[in-house]
């Protein structure tokens, strides 16, 4: 346990390190593009890594709140922390909606009910008269945030971004180690007996998708604000796969894998964005290669070996021949998602 | 001419047409997916992407090799259905013992796959594909092109047909119980991973046949599968994915209510399924056709 710990807190001082320092050598914009991506990931973890819900529409909430943040900002001369925080907002209304429904169904059902979802709120923004249609919201000003920092500076925005990030990421990660957390994963593991238990698991499970909802609308907001755009991309089925894709590629039901897959994968559209087509191939090839070759993500494949390479240290050191497998197994299976 | 609610009828009939076309590729795509589902427990999110192929390989049999549209009606399907088997040799066959979830992942991230190569190769704008039967009959009260005429009674015959060889043949029988019980099965000396094999390639032949019969209607598109699947997965939540028949009812009744709600209430036209799907699982959570569980 005190190992695990030990690397928690060495990667989160890592990522404040990193957080801090990297726009001074990398384009802040591209960050802020990461850290959003990265925020939408966590919050999707929590649904998949947490309580064992595949949700194939992610994209609804951070679109929307993406639209919606745009529009207030840009139409009614919000301030941009008014709009994220509007954004969020309505991204939690549109949770307990589409979360009531969806949580009536498991498994893979409860996928196609939440993509079916996601396809509606698509067709809703591609139709109403406040989204731009096809063209989307362009063009939103980056006003002072309440009258004082000057977003319009890159480099400010990065540091405000980093913050909202931060939050999101301590909330996140407040919760799955929080008693609620745990119930998340008894669910995860045991739906029945966390009811039989006295869990109101629809209640929990209800809860948690609120919750992962309002992270992902403060995300899509957040990127509104960055990119000064909102548009149908954020809302589309792409945009839910790509999140499944990070979640799964960083390792899913780890901390640090969300923001590992996200750094990836937009760093990769970013580098390859020439070739077009392309991308779209190469992001299904790391989807089936994650599948058949690496199912607990980068991150949860290095703990697992870390963890093995460790016991077998430990073996050696008490110079007993036998490793206990039986608490190789259960370490392993405390970690691997 | 009469009029129904202020809607002439001309319209009315010509949507409920295009409906029943619609609820025609909705009944053999959630068919597919019913009978995968029922073996596998896999859901086959490429299946929007093999209809695509299954169009595209009757453009492609027609264009480079010339065999006509009924030459690629038989062809196509047989191709992309051996397409499938290999899918599921070579890749899904490894994710039997994991989480239903990873083959879910694993056949969206072939769809992404496939989609995009076509994109690629072909653009997506869409290539044109000759109506085999130009031409209709003039009912009077509207107009009947023989084309989807045809599509319709031809997709309602193998959707019946299906139907007929799961519930009501031997080797029905042994499906039926290799979705129940499959160890039982095997025992008896059945070979069910062969059988699990044909199946898909069976369910994947049904997508592309279902694409070969859209060619014709809308242009060969990369994308048109992309589209339909998710409403499709939106039919078979409605429906169900425990009865054969209840996908076939289901498919085409809500392609025409699809078809209506173009007539009378035409901005809603896109999510009037997905709408119903939310109603069903508020009243019904396991689907019209299906059993709780």
């Amino acid at each position: 346990m005190s190992m695990s710990r030990n690397w928690r807190t060495l990667g989160i001082a890592a990522m404040v390190l990193l957080g801090l320092g990297a726009p001074l050598v990398i384009y802040p914009v591209f960050l802020m593009n990461v850290l959003c991506f990265a925020l939408f990931a966590c919050a999707f973890n929590l649904l998949i890594g947490y309580v064992g819900l595949l949700s194939f529409g992610h994209a609804m909430f951070f679109g929307f709140a993406s639209y919606l943040c745009a529009h207030g900002v840009k139409e009614w001369g919000w301030d941009p922390l008014v709009g994220i925080a509007a954004g969020t907002a309505v991204a939690v209304a549109l949770g307990v909606i589409a979360g009531a429904i969806a949580i009536r169904r498991q498994g893979i059902y409860f996928a196609m009910v939440t993509l079916a979802l996601a396809q509606m709120v698509y067709f809703f923004c591609l139709q109403a008269r406040f989204t731009g249609g096809e063209d989307g919201i362009q063009g939103v000003p980056r006003r002072h945030i309440l009258g004082l920092l000057d977003i319009a500076n890159d480099l400010i925005l990065y540091y405000v971004v980093l913050v909202i990030f931060a939050a999101g990421f301590l909330l996140v990660y407040r919760t799955i180690h929080s008693p609620f957390g745990q119930v998340l994963k008894a669910i995860r593991e045991n739906e029945t007996r966390a009811m039989s238990l006295g869990y109101a698991v629809d209640r929990f499970k209800l809860i948690a998708f609120v919750l992962s909802a309002g992270l992902s609308g403060l995300a899509g907001a957040t990127k509104a604000i960055v990119f000064q755009l909102a548009s149908l991309t954020d809302v589309s089925w792409q945009m839910s796969g790509e999140v499944v894709l990070m979640t799964l590629l960083g390792g899913m039901g780890t901390i640090f894998g969300p923001v590992i897959g996200a750094a990836l994968i937009v760093s990769m559209q970013n580098y390859l964005a020439s070739l077009d087509e392309w991308v779209v191939v190469i992001q299904g090839v790391i989807f089936v290669a994650a599948v058949l070759l690496f199912r607990r993500g980068i991150v949860g494949e290095t703990i697992v070996l870390l963890a093995r390479r460790c016991q077998r240290q430990a073996a050696g050191l008490e110079g007993s021949i036998v490793v206990e497998s039986a608490a190789l197994d259960r370490r392993l299976t405390s970690v691997a998602p | 001419m009469f009029e129904l609610i202020g809607v002439p009828p001309q319209a009315l009939f010509a949507q409920l047409l295009l409906g029943l076309i619609n609820g025609a590729f909705y009944s053999l795509l959630s068919l597919g997916l019913a009978v995968i589902f029922g073996l596998m427990n896999v859901i086959n999110f490429a299946h929007g992407a093999q209809y695509m192929m299954g169009a595209f390989c009757a453009w492609m049999l027609l264009n480079y090799l010339g065999v006509p549209y009924w030459g690629a009606l038989v062809l196509s399907p047989l191709v992309i259905g051996l397409f499938g088997i290999l899918l599921e040799r070579v890749l899904i066959s490894r994710l039997y013992d994991v989480d239903h979830l990873y083959g879910l992942l694993l056949t969206f991230g072939l769809a992404l796959i496939i989609e995009g190569l076509f994109r690629k190769q072909y653009g997506s704008s869409g290539l044109p594909y000759a109506n085999p039967i130009p031409g209709g009959a003039n009912l009077g009260f509207m107009f009947l092109p023989w084309y989807r005429a045809w599509v319709v009674a031809f997709s309602l015959f193998v959707c019946l047909g299906t139907w007929f060889v799961v519930e009501k043949t031997q080797l029905g029988s042994y499906l039926r119980a290799a979705t129940e019980r499959p160890e039982l099965v095997q025992a008896f000396g059945i070979n069910v991973p062969r059988m699990i094999t044909l199946t898909y390639g069976f369910g994947v032949g049904l997508a592309a046949l279902g694409g070969v019969l859209a060619a014709p209607i809308y242009s060969v598109n990369p994308v048109m599968g992309a589209n339909l699947i998710i409403v499709v997965f939106a039919v078979v939540v409605i429906g169900g994915m425990g009865s054969i028949m209840g996908s076939i009812v289901t498919g085409f009744g809500l392609g025409v209510i699809e078809g209506f709600t173009k007539v009378f209430y035409p901005e809603a036209s896109n999510t009037v399924i997905f709408v119903i799907m939310a109603v069903v699982l508020m009243v019904r959570p396991q689907g019209l056709y299906g059993t709780p569980r």
